[in-house]
């Protein structure tokens, strides 16, 4: 009887345990959800490999980029990218930052192709978005002519 | 960070919400420099930005440092009523947060 006491014991104790050290570890995670090598990457292809599992990506004229032509102050750039139907993320891309990855979306099932943010921009530029749907990876870029920097320097 | 750091808005049209946040964050690129020292101003920007409908998750958005400061962002989605909850809230790199809530109108 003391032998099964003292089990029982212990298999609490273990079970109190893991779930603290699970409560622990659920920040941590969320952290490591975020893709340091793809925003660490300084090419493109680079980002989205790291991200996406692989860079290959065509060309879409669903993808619509709403942005200025001229952006005077590159600190503060508004970009709206949308397609039709739905999509699983969205991923924006300043081609000539000197980290190209500006941000990555992703979408519930039940959540529009939309998105829409402010981002900095280094200098003149061609903004890459990226939309995944079905596994594949679309694209569309615009040129944004910027007078000031927005990167610091 | 100081509380009440995001406003929210979350507006029906049809069946579309649209969901509109302003936070306010300095969103540092670690490659500015201190005018007067001379020294880099340490990276400090928002890396995760989550939205729930419901306590279900709708949009997780991963941020680098080429987000502007005080950061906007809107989407949208199907399948809320009015009278929803949604919830925004984001995680810096220094491990600080925020979280707003507010109704679908």
């Amino acid at each position: 009887m003391k032998r099964r006491t003292f089990l029982k014991g212990t298999i609490a104790t273990s079970m109190v345990g893991v779930a603290v050290s699970a409560g622990m570890l659920s920040p941590r995670a969320v952290l490591a959800a975020w893709p340091e090598s793809s925003f660490a990457a300084k090419k493109i292809e680079d980002a989205l490999n790291a991200l996406h599992g692989t860079s290959a990506h065509s060309e879409s004229g669903d993808i619509k980029i709403k942005a200025p032509d001229i952006a005077e102050n590159g600190a503060v750039v508004p970009i709206t990218v949308s397609a039709g139907g739905n999509a699983e993320a969205i991923t924006v891309l300043v081609k000539e930052n000197p980290q190209p990855l500006c941000c990555n979306f992703e979408l519930a099932s039940n959540a529009e192709a939309f998105v829409s943010t402010r981002i900095k921009m280094g200098k003149t530029s061609d903004v890459v978005a990226v939309v995944k749907s079905g596994g594949k990876l679309m694209s569309s870029a615009k040129t944004v002519k910027v007078t000031i920097g927005g990167c610091g320097g | 960070m100081a509380s009440k750091s995001i406003r929210i808005r979350a507006n029906l049209k049809g069946d579309v919400t649209e969901v509109k946040a302003l936070m306010s964050h300095p969103m540092e690129t670690g490659l500015r420099k201190d005018k007067k020292t001379g020294e880099k101003i340490p990276a400090h920007f928002i890396k995760e930005v989550t939205a729930e409908h419901k306590g279900k998750s709708v949009m997780v958005a991963h941020w680098g440092v080429a987000v502007s400061k005080n950061p906007y962002l809107s989407f949208k989605f199907k399948g809320a009523a009015a009278g929803d909850a949604i919830k925004v809230s984001w995680v810096d790199n220094k491990g600080e947060s925020d979280s707003e809530e507010t109704t679908v109108k």
